[in-house]
Protein backbone atom coordinates (compact mmCIF):
# COMPACT_ATOMS: atom_id res chain seq x y z
CA UNK A 1 0.00 0.00 0.00
CA UNK A 2 1.32 3.39 -0.93
CA UNK A 3 0.40 6.85 0.94
CA UNK A 4 -1.85 7.83 -1.04
CA UNK A 5 -3.83 4.63 -0.77
CA UNK A 6 -3.36 5.11 2.83
CA UNK A 7 -5.04 8.54 2.81
CA UNK A 8 -7.85 7.41 0.71
CA UNK A 9 -8.92 4.61 3.45
CA UNK A 10 -8.35 7.34 5.96
CA UNK A 11 -10.84 9.64 4.16
CA UNK A 12 -13.02 6.92 3.90
CA UNK A 13 -13.17 5.75 7.12
CA UNK A 14 -13.33 8.75 9.07
CA UNK A 15 -16.13 9.88 6.95
CA UNK A 16 -17.72 6.99 7.85
CA UNK A 17 -16.76 6.94 11.38
CA UNK A 18 -18.18 10.28 11.61
CA UNK A 19 -21.84 8.99 10.44
CA UNK A 20 -21.18 5.82 13.28
CA UNK A 21 -19.63 9.07 15.95
CA UNK A 22 -23.28 10.43 15.92
CA UNK A 23 -25.20 7.06 15.81
CA UNK A 24 -23.69 6.18 18.85
CA UNK A 25 -23.92 9.08 20.69
CA UNK A 26 -28.07 8.84 20.24
CA UNK A 27 -27.20 4.79 20.90
CA UNK A 28 -25.74 6.00 24.63
CA UNK A 29 -28.03 8.62 25.05
CA UNK A 30 -31.20 6.61 24.34
CA UNK A 31 -29.90 3.59 26.91
CA UNK A 32 -28.34 6.28 29.78
CA UNK A 33 -31.56 7.89 30.08
CA UNK A 34 -34.63 4.77 29.04
CA UNK A 35 -32.26 2.05 29.17
CA UNK A 36 -33.27 0.88 25.76
CA UNK A 37 -31.00 -0.51 23.07
CA UNK A 38 -32.58 1.13 20.24
CA UNK A 39 -31.71 -1.08 17.53
CA UNK A 40 -34.50 1.22 15.14
CA UNK A 41 -32.07 3.32 14.91
CA UNK A 42 -30.49 1.88 11.70
CA UNK A 43 -33.83 2.45 10.30
CA UNK A 44 -34.13 6.01 11.02
CA UNK A 45 -31.05 6.94 8.83
CA UNK A 46 -32.75 4.90 5.93
CA UNK A 47 -36.01 6.46 6.60
CA UNK A 48 -34.03 9.79 6.61
CA UNK A 49 -32.22 8.79 3.34
CA UNK A 50 -35.32 7.49 1.81
CA UNK A 51 -37.53 10.62 2.48
CA UNK A 52 -34.64 12.68 1.61
CA UNK A 53 -34.70 10.95 -1.83
CA UNK A 54 -38.37 11.44 -2.37
CA UNK A 55 -38.04 14.88 -1.21
CA UNK A 56 -35.42 15.64 -4.17
CA UNK A 57 -37.39 13.89 -6.80
CA UNK A 58 -40.66 16.10 -6.13
CA UNK A 59 -42.46 13.18 -3.96
CA UNK A 60 -43.94 13.82 -0.99
CA UNK A 61 -42.23 11.51 2.28
CA UNK A 62 -44.22 8.81 2.25
CA UNK A 63 -43.60 8.15 5.70
CA UNK A 64 -45.86 11.30 6.24
CA UNK A 65 -48.52 8.50 6.39
CA UNK A 66 -47.29 6.63 9.44
CA UNK A 67 -46.40 9.84 11.15
CA UNK A 68 -50.55 11.19 10.68
CA UNK A 69 -51.08 7.22 11.63
CA UNK A 70 -49.25 7.30 14.27
CA UNK A 71 -49.92 10.39 16.06
CA UNK A 72 -53.83 9.68 15.91
CA UNK A 73 -52.60 6.78 18.01
CA UNK A 74 -50.80 8.82 20.03
CA UNK A 75 -53.75 11.36 20.66
CA UNK A 76 -56.22 8.28 20.74
CA UNK A 77 -53.89 6.39 23.78
CA UNK A 78 -53.75 9.68 25.72
CA UNK A 79 -57.31 10.73 25.61
CA UNK A 80 -57.99 7.46 27.35
CA UNK A 81 -54.97 8.04 29.82
CA UNK A 82 -56.63 11.63 30.45
CA UNK A 83 -60.00 10.72 30.62
CA UNK A 84 -59.22 7.92 33.59
CA UNK A 85 -57.38 10.63 35.54
CA UNK A 86 -60.59 12.44 34.62
CA UNK A 87 -58.89 15.50 33.29
CA UNK A 88 -61.24 16.46 30.63
CA UNK A 89 -60.26 19.45 30.11
CA UNK A 90 -57.19 18.27 28.58
CA UNK A 91 -58.64 16.29 25.35
CA UNK A 92 -58.23 19.74 23.23
CA UNK A 93 -54.71 20.32 23.47
CA UNK A 94 -54.54 16.47 23.13
CA UNK A 95 -55.63 16.05 19.73
CA UNK A 96 -54.63 19.46 18.82
CA UNK A 97 -50.54 18.09 19.37
CA UNK A 98 -50.72 14.75 18.38
CA UNK A 99 -53.36 14.37 15.49
CA UNK A 100 -53.92 17.36 14.25
CA UNK A 101 -50.60 18.87 13.49
CA UNK A 102 -49.12 16.32 11.67
CA UNK A 103 -52.51 16.86 9.60
CA UNK A 104 -51.60 20.38 8.92
CA UNK A 105 -48.27 20.00 8.34
CA UNK A 106 -49.18 17.63 5.52
CA UNK A 107 -51.53 19.87 4.25
CA UNK A 108 -48.78 22.70 4.17
CA UNK A 109 -46.46 20.19 2.44
CA UNK A 110 -48.77 19.64 -0.37
CA UNK A 111 -48.58 22.83 -2.16
CA UNK A 112 -45.09 23.11 -1.64
CA UNK A 113 -43.04 23.15 -5.15
CA UNK A 114 -40.84 20.49 -3.31
CA UNK A 115 -38.98 19.63 -6.27
CA UNK A 116 -37.58 23.06 -6.59
CA UNK A 117 -37.06 23.97 -2.84
CA UNK A 118 -33.89 24.95 -1.80
CA UNK A 119 -31.51 22.42 -0.84
CA UNK A 120 -31.92 23.17 3.24
CA UNK A 121 -35.54 23.46 2.91
CA UNK A 122 -35.84 20.40 1.19
CA UNK A 123 -34.00 18.61 4.55
CA UNK A 124 -36.05 20.50 6.96
CA UNK A 125 -39.27 18.66 4.46
CA UNK A 126 -37.54 15.04 4.66
CA UNK A 127 -37.02 15.65 8.43
CA UNK A 128 -40.51 16.87 9.05
CA UNK A 129 -42.23 13.40 8.72
CA UNK A 130 -39.60 11.54 9.95
CA UNK A 131 -38.28 12.65 13.62
CA UNK A 132 -41.93 12.72 15.23
CA UNK A 133 -41.62 9.09 14.32
CA UNK A 134 -39.22 9.37 17.34
CA UNK A 135 -41.62 10.44 20.19
CA UNK A 136 -44.38 8.48 18.76
CA UNK A 137 -42.75 4.99 18.69
CA UNK A 138 -41.87 6.04 22.52
CA UNK A 139 -45.49 6.99 23.24
CA UNK A 140 -46.97 3.89 22.22
CA UNK A 141 -44.09 1.50 22.28
CA UNK A 142 -41.80 2.03 25.62
CA UNK A 143 -43.70 4.26 27.70
CA UNK A 144 -45.81 1.65 28.71
CA UNK A 145 -43.15 -0.49 29.79
CA UNK A 146 -40.77 1.74 31.02
CA UNK A 147 -40.35 -0.36 34.13
CA UNK A 148 -39.67 -3.20 32.86
CA UNK A 149 -36.78 -5.07 32.63
CA UNK A 150 -33.25 -4.30 29.87
CA UNK A 151 -33.86 -7.54 28.59
CA UNK A 152 -37.56 -7.12 28.06
CA UNK A 153 -36.88 -3.39 26.27
CA UNK A 154 -34.62 -4.69 24.30
CA UNK A 155 -37.35 -7.43 22.63
CA UNK A 156 -39.39 -4.59 22.41
CA UNK A 157 -36.64 -2.89 20.41
CA UNK A 158 -36.26 -6.21 18.44
CA UNK A 159 -40.00 -5.95 17.50
CA UNK A 160 -40.35 -2.25 16.87
CA UNK A 161 -36.78 -3.18 14.25
CA UNK A 162 -38.57 -5.54 12.13
CA UNK A 163 -41.97 -3.85 12.00
CA UNK A 164 -40.50 -0.38 10.73
CA UNK A 165 -38.18 -2.35 8.34
CA UNK A 166 -41.25 -3.91 7.39
CA UNK A 167 -42.77 -0.63 6.55
CA UNK A 168 -40.05 1.04 5.15
CA UNK A 169 -40.13 -1.79 2.42
CA UNK A 170 -44.02 -0.93 1.97
CA UNK A 171 -43.53 3.16 1.78
CA UNK A 172 -39.97 2.92 0.01
CA UNK A 173 -40.04 0.19 -2.03
CA UNK A 174 -37.24 -2.22 -2.62
CA UNK A 175 -35.52 0.07 -4.91
CA UNK A 176 -32.35 2.10 -3.60
CA UNK A 177 -32.39 5.92 -3.27
CA UNK A 178 -29.63 8.30 -3.58
CA UNK A 179 -29.87 12.13 -3.79
CA UNK A 180 -27.70 15.40 -5.17
CA UNK A 181 -24.32 15.89 -3.02
CA UNK A 182 -24.74 19.18 -1.18
CA UNK A 183 -22.10 20.63 -3.38
CA UNK A 184 -20.62 18.69 -6.33
CA UNK A 185 -16.77 18.39 -6.75
CA UNK A 186 -13.77 18.16 -4.84
CA UNK A 187 -10.10 19.15 -4.61
CA UNK A 188 -7.17 17.48 -5.05
CA UNK A 189 -4.87 16.93 -1.76
CA UNK A 190 -1.59 16.22 -2.31
CA UNK A 191 -2.07 12.82 -4.34
CA UNK A 192 -5.16 11.78 -3.22
CA UNK A 193 -8.92 13.70 -4.44
CA UNK A 194 -11.39 15.06 -2.01
CA UNK A 195 -14.93 14.54 -2.63
CA UNK A 196 -16.75 18.06 -1.19
CA UNK A 197 -19.23 15.58 0.29
CA UNK A 198 -17.08 13.49 2.53
CA UNK A 199 -16.21 17.22 3.98
CA UNK A 200 -20.10 18.29 4.38
CA UNK A 201 -20.46 14.87 6.17
CA UNK A 202 -17.45 15.33 8.70
CA UNK A 203 -18.24 18.77 9.04
CA UNK A 204 -22.09 18.59 9.91
CA UNK A 205 -21.23 15.32 12.27
CA UNK A 206 -18.71 17.75 13.83
CA UNK A 207 -21.29 20.78 14.03
CA UNK A 208 -23.96 17.83 15.51
CA UNK A 209 -21.45 16.90 17.87
CA UNK A 210 -20.64 19.95 19.17
CA UNK A 211 -24.72 21.17 19.27
CA UNK A 212 -25.04 17.56 21.13
CA UNK A 213 -22.59 18.77 23.95
CA UNK A 214 -23.77 22.52 24.00
CA UNK A 215 -27.15 21.12 24.65
CA UNK A 216 -26.06 18.93 27.59
CA UNK A 217 -23.87 20.96 29.17
CA UNK A 218 -25.68 24.20 29.19
CA UNK A 219 -29.11 23.81 28.89
CA UNK A 220 -31.93 23.04 31.56
CA UNK A 221 -33.47 20.01 29.49
CA UNK A 222 -29.99 18.70 28.04
CA UNK A 223 -29.23 18.94 32.41
CA UNK A 224 -32.07 16.98 33.21
CA UNK A 225 -31.10 14.49 30.85
CA UNK A 226 -27.82 13.71 32.42
CA UNK A 227 -29.99 13.49 35.86
CA UNK A 228 -32.52 11.30 34.41
CA UNK A 229 -29.06 8.84 33.41
CA UNK A 230 -27.45 9.51 37.02
CA UNK A 231 -30.44 9.25 39.39
CA UNK A 232 -33.78 8.53 38.23
CA UNK A 233 -35.49 8.85 41.18
CA UNK A 234 -33.40 11.98 42.58
CA UNK A 235 -34.78 13.64 38.64
CA UNK A 236 -38.15 11.61 39.78
CA UNK A 237 -38.51 13.80 42.71
CA UNK A 238 -37.41 16.97 40.80
CA UNK A 239 -40.58 16.60 38.94
CA UNK A 240 -38.77 15.63 35.66
CA UNK A 241 -40.43 12.70 34.48
CA UNK A 242 -39.80 9.50 32.73
CA UNK A 243 -41.99 10.13 29.73
CA UNK A 244 -40.96 13.59 29.17
CA UNK A 245 -37.50 12.60 29.16
CA UNK A 246 -37.75 9.32 27.02
CA UNK A 247 -39.80 11.12 24.57
CA UNK A 248 -37.23 14.25 24.79
CA UNK A 249 -34.25 11.76 23.76
CA UNK A 250 -36.22 9.67 21.49
CA UNK A 251 -36.71 13.14 19.13
CA UNK A 252 -33.12 13.63 19.29
CA UNK A 253 -31.90 10.07 18.39
CA UNK A 254 -34.36 10.07 15.74
CA UNK A 255 -33.50 13.56 14.38
CA UNK A 256 -29.93 12.17 14.39
CA UNK A 257 -30.97 9.01 12.66
CA UNK A 258 -32.46 10.82 9.83
CA UNK A 259 -29.48 13.27 9.74
CA UNK A 260 -27.02 10.91 9.09
CA UNK A 261 -29.53 9.45 6.40
CA UNK A 262 -29.31 12.47 4.15
CA UNK A 263 -25.54 12.60 5.09
CA UNK A 264 -24.96 9.93 3.27
CA UNK A 265 -27.28 9.74 1.00
CA UNK A 266 -25.42 11.68 -1.78
CA UNK A 267 -22.57 9.17 -1.62
CA UNK A 268 -23.90 5.80 -1.45
CA UNK A 269 -27.11 4.12 -2.39
CA UNK A 270 -29.50 3.58 0.72
CA UNK A 271 -32.15 0.93 0.88
CA UNK A 272 -34.95 0.15 3.07
CA UNK A 273 -32.68 -2.12 5.06
CA UNK A 274 -29.69 -0.55 4.90
CA UNK A 275 -29.69 1.55 7.92
CA UNK A 276 -29.70 -1.38 9.88
CA UNK A 277 -26.17 -2.20 9.44
CA UNK A 278 -24.93 1.07 9.41
CA UNK A 279 -26.61 1.26 13.53
CA UNK A 280 -24.92 -1.90 14.76
CA UNK A 281 -21.66 -0.21 13.60
CA UNK A 282 -22.67 2.45 15.49
CA UNK A 283 -23.81 0.78 18.30
CA UNK A 284 -20.20 -1.36 18.49
CA UNK A 285 -18.65 2.40 18.66
CA UNK A 286 -21.11 3.07 21.76
CA UNK A 287 -19.88 -0.30 23.19
CA UNK A 288 -16.21 0.53 23.22
CA UNK A 289 -17.77 3.81 25.57
CA UNK A 290 -19.50 1.27 27.60
CA UNK A 291 -22.99 2.32 26.87
CA UNK A 292 -21.97 5.33 29.17
CA UNK A 293 -19.34 7.90 28.03
CA UNK A 294 -19.97 9.98 25.03
CA UNK A 295 -16.09 10.87 24.03
CA UNK A 296 -15.30 7.18 24.26
CA UNK A 297 -18.20 5.98 22.11
CA UNK A 298 -17.26 8.67 19.82
CA UNK A 299 -13.74 7.80 19.80
CA UNK A 300 -14.86 4.12 18.89
CA UNK A 301 -16.97 4.88 16.25
CA UNK A 302 -14.19 6.93 14.46
CA UNK A 303 -12.01 3.16 15.40
CA UNK A 304 -14.87 1.24 13.68
CA UNK A 305 -14.79 3.47 10.48
CA UNK A 306 -11.25 3.17 10.02
CA UNK A 307 -11.19 -0.51 11.17
CA UNK A 308 -14.01 -1.10 8.66
CA UNK A 309 -12.05 0.94 5.17
CA UNK A 310 -8.61 -1.17 5.92
CA UNK A 311 -10.19 -4.14 6.55
CA UNK A 312 -12.25 -3.41 2.85
CA UNK A 313 -8.98 -2.79 0.92
CA UNK A 314 -6.79 -5.67 2.98
CA UNK A 315 -9.71 -8.77 3.33
CA UNK A 316 -13.20 -7.25 1.57
CA UNK A 317 -15.08 -10.49 2.08
CA UNK A 318 -14.02 -10.41 5.71
CA UNK A 319 -14.95 -6.81 6.30
CA UNK A 320 -18.22 -7.17 8.69
CA UNK A 321 -17.01 -10.21 10.75
CA UNK A 322 -13.52 -8.07 11.44
CA UNK A 323 -15.92 -4.74 12.17
CA UNK A 324 -17.82 -6.89 14.35
CA UNK A 325 -15.35 -9.12 16.13
CA UNK A 326 -14.15 -5.98 17.78
CA UNK A 327 -16.67 -6.15 20.27
CA UNK A 328 -15.03 -9.11 21.57
CA UNK A 329 -11.32 -7.77 22.76
CA UNK A 330 -13.48 -4.74 23.59
CA UNK A 331 -15.95 -6.45 25.90
CA UNK A 332 -12.99 -8.38 27.70
CA UNK A 333 -10.77 -4.99 28.51
CA UNK A 334 -14.06 -3.30 29.15
CA UNK A 335 -15.13 -6.03 31.66
CA UNK A 336 -11.15 -6.36 33.15
CA UNK A 337 -10.76 -3.19 33.55
CA UNK A 338 -14.14 -1.28 34.74
CA UNK A 339 -15.58 -2.19 38.56
CA UNK A 340 -19.22 -1.01 38.74
CA UNK A 341 -19.16 1.30 41.52
CA UNK A 342 -22.41 2.72 42.57
CA UNK A 343 -23.07 6.21 42.07
CA UNK A 344 -24.11 7.32 45.72
CA UNK A 345 -23.07 5.20 49.07
CA UNK A 346 -25.61 6.18 51.33
CA UNK B 1 -57.17 28.00 63.22
CA UNK B 2 -54.91 28.13 59.60
CA UNK B 3 -55.92 26.23 56.89
CA UNK B 4 -55.04 22.87 55.94
CA UNK B 5 -52.65 22.43 53.57
CA UNK B 6 -52.28 18.48 53.53
CA UNK B 7 -54.60 15.98 55.13
CA UNK B 8 -54.82 12.11 54.95
CA UNK B 9 -57.83 10.14 55.84
CA UNK B 10 -57.46 5.98 56.41
CA UNK B 11 -54.08 5.90 54.47
CA UNK B 12 -52.87 2.24 53.91
CA UNK B 13 -49.75 1.32 51.80
CA UNK B 14 -48.99 -2.15 51.15
CA UNK B 15 -46.40 -4.03 49.85
CA UNK B 16 -47.23 -7.37 48.09
CA UNK B 17 -49.36 -8.51 50.89
CA UNK B 18 -47.51 -7.07 53.94
CA UNK B 19 -49.13 -3.98 55.05
CA UNK B 20 -46.74 -1.43 55.77
CA UNK B 21 -49.04 1.45 56.95
CA UNK B 22 -52.31 0.92 58.78
CA UNK B 23 -55.54 3.91 58.31
CA UNK B 24 -52.85 6.94 58.93
CA UNK B 25 -54.72 9.92 59.30
CA UNK B 26 -52.13 13.01 59.63
CA UNK B 27 -53.06 17.02 58.91
CA UNK B 28 -50.83 19.54 58.03
CA UNK B 29 -52.05 23.34 58.18
CA UNK B 30 -50.30 26.08 56.66
CA UNK B 31 -47.17 27.37 57.85
CA UNK B 32 -46.55 24.84 60.61
CA UNK B 33 -44.16 22.17 61.08
CA UNK B 34 -45.20 18.74 61.74
CA UNK B 35 -42.99 16.31 62.76
CA UNK B 36 -43.46 12.08 62.09
CA UNK B 37 -41.36 10.41 64.86
CA UNK B 38 -40.99 6.71 65.11
CA UNK B 39 -38.71 3.89 65.32
CA UNK B 40 -37.03 2.33 62.45
CA UNK B 41 -39.50 0.55 60.16
CA UNK B 42 -42.51 2.27 61.24
CA UNK B 43 -43.37 3.08 58.05
CA UNK B 44 -42.32 6.95 58.36
CA UNK B 45 -40.46 6.59 55.08
CA UNK B 46 -43.36 4.61 53.53
CA UNK B 47 -45.70 7.25 54.40
CA UNK B 48 -43.87 9.86 52.73
CA UNK B 49 -43.32 8.16 49.14
CA UNK B 50 -47.05 7.69 49.33
CA UNK B 51 -47.59 11.33 50.23
CA UNK B 52 -45.02 12.02 46.99
CA UNK B 53 -47.52 9.81 44.96
CA UNK B 54 -44.19 7.25 44.53
CA UNK B 55 -46.21 4.49 45.94
CA UNK B 56 -49.72 3.11 45.43
CA UNK B 57 -51.69 3.95 48.50
CA UNK B 58 -55.40 3.39 49.13
CA UNK B 59 -57.51 6.10 51.47
CA UNK B 60 -57.47 9.58 50.93
CA UNK B 61 -55.18 11.90 50.23
CA UNK B 62 -55.64 15.54 50.01
CA UNK B 63 -52.99 18.48 49.19
CA UNK B 64 -54.22 22.27 48.97
CA UNK B 65 -58.00 20.88 49.06
CA UNK B 66 -57.86 18.31 46.12
CA UNK B 67 -57.84 14.80 45.92
CA UNK B 68 -54.37 13.71 44.69
CA UNK B 69 -55.78 10.54 42.82
CA UNK B 70 -53.70 7.72 42.40
CA UNK B 71 -52.89 8.70 39.02
CA UNK B 72 -51.43 12.08 39.98
CA UNK B 73 -47.71 12.42 38.36
CA UNK B 74 -45.09 13.21 40.72
CA UNK B 75 -44.18 16.00 38.15
CA UNK B 76 -47.88 17.47 38.61
CA UNK B 77 -47.30 17.06 42.61
CA UNK B 78 -43.49 18.82 42.81
CA UNK B 79 -45.17 21.77 40.01
CA UNK B 80 -47.62 22.52 42.41
CA UNK B 81 -44.95 22.74 45.64
CA UNK B 82 -44.92 19.41 46.98
CA UNK B 83 -41.65 18.57 47.36
CA UNK B 84 -39.66 15.83 48.92
CA UNK B 85 -36.18 15.16 50.34
CA UNK B 86 -35.24 11.81 50.50
CA UNK B 87 -33.61 10.10 53.02
CA UNK B 88 -30.93 9.04 50.51
CA UNK B 89 -30.24 12.78 49.62
CA UNK B 90 -30.67 11.35 45.74
CA UNK B 91 -28.15 13.73 44.63
CA UNK B 92 -27.00 13.82 40.84
CA UNK B 93 -23.79 12.91 42.11
CA UNK B 94 -21.01 13.39 39.02
CA UNK B 95 -22.82 16.57 37.91
CA UNK B 96 -22.16 20.05 39.93
CA UNK B 97 -23.69 21.67 42.95
CA UNK B 98 -24.96 24.61 40.97
CA UNK B 99 -26.34 22.25 38.43
CA UNK B 100 -27.97 20.26 40.92
CA UNK B 101 -29.63 23.10 42.72
CA UNK B 102 -30.61 24.08 38.83
CA UNK B 103 -32.61 21.09 38.54
CA UNK B 104 -34.57 21.54 41.75
CA UNK B 105 -36.05 24.07 39.36
CA UNK B 106 -36.96 22.21 37.11
CA UNK B 107 -40.96 21.64 37.83
CA UNK B 108 -41.17 25.95 38.13
CA UNK B 109 -38.88 26.07 34.31
CA UNK B 110 -41.41 23.72 32.84
CA UNK B 111 -44.11 26.44 34.25
CA UNK B 112 -42.70 29.07 32.75
CA UNK B 113 -40.18 30.48 35.62
CA UNK B 114 -36.97 31.80 34.58
CA UNK B 115 -35.90 33.25 38.06
CA UNK B 116 -33.54 31.04 38.89
CA UNK B 117 -30.33 33.02 39.34
CA UNK B 118 -32.40 34.94 41.80
CA UNK B 119 -33.66 31.91 43.75
CA UNK B 120 -29.94 30.32 43.68
CA UNK B 121 -28.83 33.31 45.48
CA UNK B 122 -31.72 33.16 47.99
CA UNK B 123 -31.00 28.81 48.62
CA UNK B 124 -27.22 30.42 48.89
CA UNK B 125 -27.99 32.96 51.59
CA UNK B 126 -29.36 30.47 53.65
CA UNK B 127 -26.50 27.71 52.92
CA UNK B 128 -23.47 29.97 52.45
CA UNK B 129 -21.57 26.34 51.99
CA UNK B 130 -23.29 25.92 48.84
CA UNK B 131 -22.26 28.59 47.34
CA UNK B 132 -18.27 28.06 48.12
CA UNK B 133 -18.99 24.57 46.33
CA UNK B 134 -20.70 25.92 43.64
CA UNK B 135 -18.87 24.01 40.71
CA UNK B 136 -17.49 21.36 42.83
CA UNK B 137 -19.42 17.78 42.27
CA UNK B 138 -21.63 16.86 44.26
CA UNK B 139 -20.64 13.40 44.76
CA UNK B 140 -17.06 15.20 46.37
CA UNK B 141 -19.40 16.51 48.76
CA UNK B 142 -19.26 15.57 53.26
CA UNK B 143 -22.30 13.93 54.80
CA UNK B 144 -23.35 17.68 55.64
CA UNK B 145 -23.34 19.35 52.64
CA UNK B 146 -24.65 16.71 50.78
CA UNK B 147 -27.96 17.10 53.40
CA UNK B 148 -27.69 21.24 52.25
CA UNK B 149 -27.65 20.47 48.73
CA UNK B 150 -30.72 18.06 48.74
CA UNK B 151 -32.26 21.07 51.23
CA UNK B 152 -31.47 23.41 48.44
CA UNK B 153 -32.27 21.76 45.28
CA UNK B 154 -35.88 21.42 46.98
CA UNK B 155 -35.70 25.08 47.78
CA UNK B 156 -35.11 25.71 44.58
CA UNK B 157 -38.93 24.12 43.35
CA UNK B 158 -40.15 27.27 45.96
CA UNK B 159 -42.14 24.54 48.15
CA UNK B 160 -45.14 24.86 49.34
CA UNK B 161 -45.32 21.92 51.76
CA UNK B 162 -41.39 20.58 52.13
CA UNK B 163 -40.94 17.02 53.38
CA UNK B 164 -37.76 16.20 54.84
CA UNK B 165 -37.09 12.26 55.54
CA UNK B 166 -34.28 12.14 58.14
CA UNK B 167 -32.58 15.10 57.62
CA UNK B 168 -30.34 14.73 60.82
CA UNK B 169 -29.60 10.49 59.81
CA UNK B 170 -25.51 10.49 60.10
CA UNK B 171 -24.79 13.52 60.48
CA UNK B 172 -22.46 15.30 63.43
CA UNK B 173 -24.22 17.16 65.97
CA UNK B 174 -22.86 20.22 65.49
CA UNK B 175 -24.52 19.87 61.82
CA UNK B 176 -27.46 18.46 63.24
CA UNK B 177 -28.19 21.61 65.24
CA UNK B 178 -27.40 23.51 62.31
CA UNK B 179 -30.29 21.34 59.89
CA UNK B 180 -33.00 22.07 62.59
CA UNK B 181 -31.96 25.79 62.82
CA UNK B 182 -32.59 26.27 59.35
CA UNK B 183 -35.78 24.30 59.77
CA UNK B 184 -36.80 26.84 62.05
CA UNK B 185 -35.70 29.45 59.59
CA UNK B 186 -37.82 28.34 56.42
CA UNK B 187 -40.78 27.50 58.53
CA UNK B 188 -40.39 31.62 59.73
CA UNK B 189 -39.98 32.46 55.68
CA UNK B 190 -43.32 30.67 55.31
CA UNK B 191 -42.39 27.00 54.29
CA UNK B 192 -44.92 24.09 55.55
CA UNK B 193 -42.35 21.30 56.43
CA UNK B 194 -43.48 17.85 57.28
CA UNK B 195 -40.52 16.15 59.39
CA UNK B 196 -39.97 12.55 59.79
CA UNK B 197 -37.34 12.20 62.12
CA UNK B 198 -35.62 9.47 64.76
CA UNK B 199 -33.85 12.46 66.62
CA UNK B 200 -37.69 12.35 68.41
CA UNK B 201 -36.14 15.40 70.85
CA UNK B 202 -35.13 17.87 68.30
CA UNK B 203 -37.52 17.15 66.19
CA UNK B 204 -40.45 17.82 68.81
CA UNK B 205 -38.33 21.10 69.93
CA UNK B 206 -39.04 22.79 66.61
CA UNK B 207 -42.02 21.02 65.59
CA UNK B 208 -45.67 22.75 66.18
CA UNK B 209 -47.26 19.45 65.89
CA UNK B 210 -46.17 15.58 66.47
CA UNK B 211 -47.28 12.54 65.50
CA UNK B 212 -46.00 9.31 66.49
CA UNK B 213 -45.89 6.24 64.41
CA UNK B 214 -45.32 2.56 65.20
CA UNK B 215 -46.33 -0.48 63.50
CA UNK B 216 -47.88 1.75 60.40
CA UNK B 217 -50.62 3.21 62.77
CA UNK B 218 -50.22 5.97 64.81
CA UNK B 219 -49.95 5.63 68.03
CA UNK B 220 -50.26 9.23 69.61
CA UNK B 221 -50.61 12.90 68.72
CA UNK B 222 -50.49 15.98 70.24
CA UNK B 223 -49.19 19.42 70.31
CA UNK B 224 -45.07 19.31 70.01
CA UNK B 225 -45.02 20.71 73.45
CA UNK B 226 -47.16 18.48 75.17
CA UNK B 227 -45.86 15.20 73.05
CA UNK B 228 -42.07 16.43 74.88
CA UNK B 229 -43.69 16.08 78.62
CA UNK B 230 -45.64 13.30 77.75
CA UNK B 231 -44.56 10.11 80.26
CA UNK B 232 -44.88 7.72 77.46
CA UNK B 233 -42.97 9.70 75.11
CA UNK B 234 -40.18 10.51 77.24
CA UNK B 235 -39.45 6.56 78.22
CA UNK B 236 -39.70 5.34 74.86
CA UNK B 237 -38.36 8.12 72.35
CA UNK B 238 -36.61 10.82 74.75
CA UNK B 239 -35.27 8.61 78.20
CA UNK B 240 -32.11 7.11 77.97
CA UNK B 241 -33.41 3.68 79.18
CA UNK B 242 -36.51 2.18 77.95
CA UNK B 243 -37.59 0.69 74.39
CA UNK B 244 -41.17 -0.01 75.13
CA UNK B 245 -43.91 0.95 72.51
CA UNK B 246 -46.54 3.30 73.75
CA UNK B 247 -49.48 1.23 72.21
CA UNK B 248 -48.24 -1.86 73.97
Amino acid sequence: MNASVALILVQDGVTNGAIYALLSLALVLVFAVTRVIFIPQGEFVAYGALSMAAVSAGFLPPTMWLVVTLGIAVALVESVAALREGAAARLPMIILKNAALPILALVAVRYLPLKTLAYPLQIAVALLFVVPLGPQIYRLAFQPVAEATVLLLLIVSVAVHFVLLGLGLYFFGAEGGRTPAFSDGGFNLGSSYIQFQTLWIVGIAAVLIAGLALFFEHSIYGKALRATAINRTGARLMGISADLAGKLCFTLAALVGAFSGILIAPITTVYYDTGFLIGLKGFVGAIVGGLASYPLAAAGAILVGLLESYSSFYASAYKEVIVFTLIIPVLLWRSLTTHHVDDEEH
Amino acid sequence: MKPTLLETRDLCVAYGRVEAIHKVSIRIRQGEIVTVIGPNGAGKTTLLSALMGLLPARGEISYQGQPTSRSTAVDALVGRGLVLVPEKRELFGSMSVADNLLLGAFARHRRGARDHAKTMDEVFAIFPRLAERRTQEAGTLSGGERQMLAMGRALMAKPTLLMLDEPSLGLAPLIVREIFRIVQQLKAMGVSILLVEQNARAALQVADYGYVLENGSVALENDARSLLDDPRVIESYLGLGGSHSIAA
